[in-house]
């Protein structure tokens, strides 16, 4: 019982912005009003600002960890601009936009980074991995892929409600591999949810080339094989990207189901801080892409229309370094969370197991003899 | 009082549940149309549409990880896996997921669902359908298991867990679905009968499933699931020997109820655990350091364990493998006699 008209596949990457900054497509461009487009660019050029000090606040040591998501900023951005609030959306540890674009605290960015009292999920897990419940921006693991599944669980509920939501998850060419990439857009295929699914082709996983990932010369392809619709990107476009998310979320609204994006792009910058590319790949290859960068040709672009200049470059720069270190400052000044969170929210109401333990670990620390308070902890 | 075997209640609390609250689903392969392979779901579809009671792609993983993205969105989904030697393809949703999305979330996204699945032997089923990984899933922070023992208890539990604000997995002990023992029905049994309407077993209270009779050497034996058959099975044959069985049902391991441990096993001062699974890090392991650490004082005799053994579990000798009465009721009388 195939589908008679299966969705349609399509690997000629989807682009409105040329390098150089001319246009392709002035129809999709007049659909986005020119004061976002500064606006998004503003905010792009803010988070390459955050990444950067952020990264040398990490080699300075005032972080454990950081992750930075350089030369893939349209991969952020631009779907968060081309969806609703109330449309859910699963990150991966590379797209901080998706929820500072949604009005995501900076400073509450940078409590998780520091894992304080005000950080939202109560420094229980690395830099990186926080959640923002009211941006409606699922919380982040590690273990890669776990959120593609249930993304589509996410939009099954939407449409069993009858919402008119959509939900988004993002993920690596690498996590591809994973199991769960198979189950979950099979799982999303078969049932129609209204999801995207969001893979930033950035042309490595940690060291392993597209080439050691894959044999297939396009993700998107796989689309074929679960019967959903799939499109190649140019994810350094923003956009492109906002034109392909906007029409990807159209299709499930409309409950045709789910769509497979892939957006070829490049990481320009390390995997994390814990990374060296030197060891792996050649600074000829990284030129090369860094002349794919999404923000000088948007800037192009923006420049021709009279909307940016130097003098508002160099504002947007100085105001978020300026912005990024208070609120580091700030972050650190602020206390561990309260001891008694460690016990906190394993279950909704603590069990008389946890309740000893916590018991236990008030006697430990108050011993004379506890490794947390002989490293400052109070 | 209508008598039902437990796959009955299963479905029956699953019918009540569905009929009170549109946002319970129910997931898992081959649910819908056919019921379900041991038939826990059969009528269900029917009566609530084929997108309340989704038959699934052959996939644990996306079973359990599209339950977690509903159950975060707001609905209750009830996933079923099949057997639960089929669990580990979902190892990793159910771990490092569904355990911890309360916490690494700060509290943010709850993660309230339900997980069936049928687990232990007797059914000869070989390696891959008679296994009980419970105590794996017991070690995870974060996860509530119960294993119900009888048909009251496995509606009452999964009422219950349907109404708890935590990932909650039923571990359902298919030996014993159709009657207590081999050959039987649960028609004859107290626990066969089950109120037809809305009621809740506590999660977390363990069960006196045999008093003390107050004649002989009195001795703790402690189990869940299906062992409880057995021991009760145990319990019985030992009478002649002046050994008097006060038999705990645990029903919840996680959180499991120690005063019940402890006020059994103080007053009688000698325990026999009993658990289906290895005897390597199973859920018995735990119990006897518990009674270890807390009843120390009152002991007359080392807690002892009765187990499967660790080895994978077999199939000709399937028999020799389960641990049967025989076995509880020589740790028994080992256990009374200790000097
Ligand atoms: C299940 C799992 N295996 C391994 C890792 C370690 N790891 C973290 S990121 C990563 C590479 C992911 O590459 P990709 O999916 O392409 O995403 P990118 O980092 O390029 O954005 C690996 C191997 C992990 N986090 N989870
Ligand atoms: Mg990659």
């Amino acid at each position: 019982m195939a589908a008679s008209q299966p969705p349609p596949v399509e690997i000629a990457p989807l682009r409105v912005l040329r390098a150089d900054g001319t246009i392709l497509d002035p129809e999709f461009i007049d659909s986005v009003p020119a004061s976002d487009i500064a606006r998004l660019y503003a905010a792009m050029v803010a988070q390459r600002v955050y990444d950067d000090r952020m990264i040398k606040m990490q080699r300075q040591g005032r972080l454990g960890f950081y992750l930075a998501c350089t030369g893939e900023e349209a991969c952020a951005y631009g779907p968060a601009y081309a969806l609703r609030d109330d449309d859910w959306m699963f990150p991966a540890y590379r797209e901080p936009g998706v929820a500072l674009w949604r009005g995501f605290p900076l400073q509450t960015w940078v409590d998780n980074l520091v894992g304080n009292c005000d950080d939202p999920v109560k420094g229980r897990q690395m830099p990186v991995h926080w959640s923002a419940r009211a941006q409606n921006v699922v919380s982040i693991s590690s273990p890669v892929g776990t959120q593609i599944p249930q993304c589509a669980g996410t939009a099954y509920a939407m449409r069993q409600r009858g919402d008119d939501a959509v939900a988004i998850c993002f993920f690596g060419e690498g996590t591809s591999s994973e199991g769960d990439f198979h189950v979950g857009l099979n799982f999303a295929g078969v049932a129609k949810a209204p999801a995207i699914f969001f893979c930033r082709n950035n042309g490595y996983a940690i060291s392993t080339p597209y080439e050691k990932t894959t044999a297939t010369p396009h993700i998107a392809l796989r689309a074929l094989g679960y019967g959903i619709r799939g499109q190649v990107v140019d994810g350094n476009d923003l956009f492109a990207v906002i034109k392909a998310v906007r029409e990807a979320a159209a299709f499930a609204r409309a409950g045709h189901g789910p769509t497979l994006i892939e957006a070829k792009t490049y990481r320009l910058a390390a995997h994390s801080t814990s990374d060296d590319p030197k060891a792996y790949r050649s600074r000829e290859e990284e030129a090369e892409a860094a002349a794919q960068d999404p923000l000088p040709r948007l800037r192009r672009w923006l420049e021709a229309q009279g909307l940016w200049d130097e003098a508002r470059e160099q504002q947007t720069q100085a105001e978020a370094s300026e912005a990024i270190l208070a609120a580091l400052a700030r972050a650190e000044a602020k206390p561990h969370p309260p001891l008694t969170t460690l016990f906190d929210d394993v279950f909704a109401a603590r069990t008389p197991l946890l309740e000893a333990q916590a018991l236990e670990l008030a006697a430990h620390l108050s011993s004379g003899d506890s490794a947390y308070r002989a490293s400052g902890g109070h | 009082m209508p008598t039902m075997n437990i796959i009955q209640a299963v479905n029956d609390a699953l019918d009540l549940a569905m009929a009170a609250d549109k946002d319970v689903v129910i997931l898992g392969e081959d649910v819908g149309k056919f019921g379900g392979v041991f038939r826990a779901t059969v009528g269900l579809q029917e009566k609530y549409g084929e997108d309340r009671v989704i038959d699934t792609p052959l996939a644990e993983a996306g079973i359990i990880g599209a339950a977690i993205g509903m159950a975060i969105y707001g609905l209750r989904p009830v996933a079923e896996i099949q057997f639960s030697d089929f669990i580990f393809p979902a190892y990793d949703q159910i771990v490092n997921e569904l355990a911890k999305f309360r916490y690494r979330s700060g509290g943010e996204y709850p993660c309230p669902m339900v997980i069936r699945t049928p687990f232990g032997g007797g059914i000869r089923g070989g390696h891959y359908h008679s296994q009980s990984p419970e105590a794996t899933f017991a070690h995870h922070a974060g996860l509530v298991c119960v294993a119900p023992s009888n048909p009251y208890d496995a509606k009452g539990l999964l009422l219950a867990a349907l109404a708890s604000p935590d990932p909650v997995m039923v571990f359902e002990p298919k030996r014993i679905y159709r009657g207590p023992a081999h050959g039987t029905n649960w028609s004859a049994h107290p626990k066969g009968e089950v109120p037809a309407g809305h009621y809740t077993v506590p999660i977390g209270k363990a069960d006196i499933a045999r008093p003390l009779r107050g004649k002989g050497i009195p001795v703790s034996l402690i189990t869940y699931g299906a062992m409880v058959e057995t021991c009760r099975e145990a319990a019985t044959k030992v009478e002649a020997d002046g050994i008097d069985v006060e038999l705990i049902d645990l029903r919840t391991l996680v959180p499991y109820d120690l005063p019940a441990i402890v006020e059994s096993v103080s007053r009688t001062g000698r325990a026999v655990v009993a658990n289906e699974a290895p005897k390597t890090c199973g859920f018995a392991a735990e119990i006897v350091a518990l009674i270890m650490e807390h009843c120390f004082d009152w002991l007359q005799a080392p807690p002892l364990r009765v187990t499967g053994y660790d080895t994978p579990f077999p199939y000709t000798l399937e028999a020799a493998y389960l641990p049967d009465s025989g076995r509880v009721a020589t740790a028994l009388r080992s256990v009374a006699r200790y000097k």
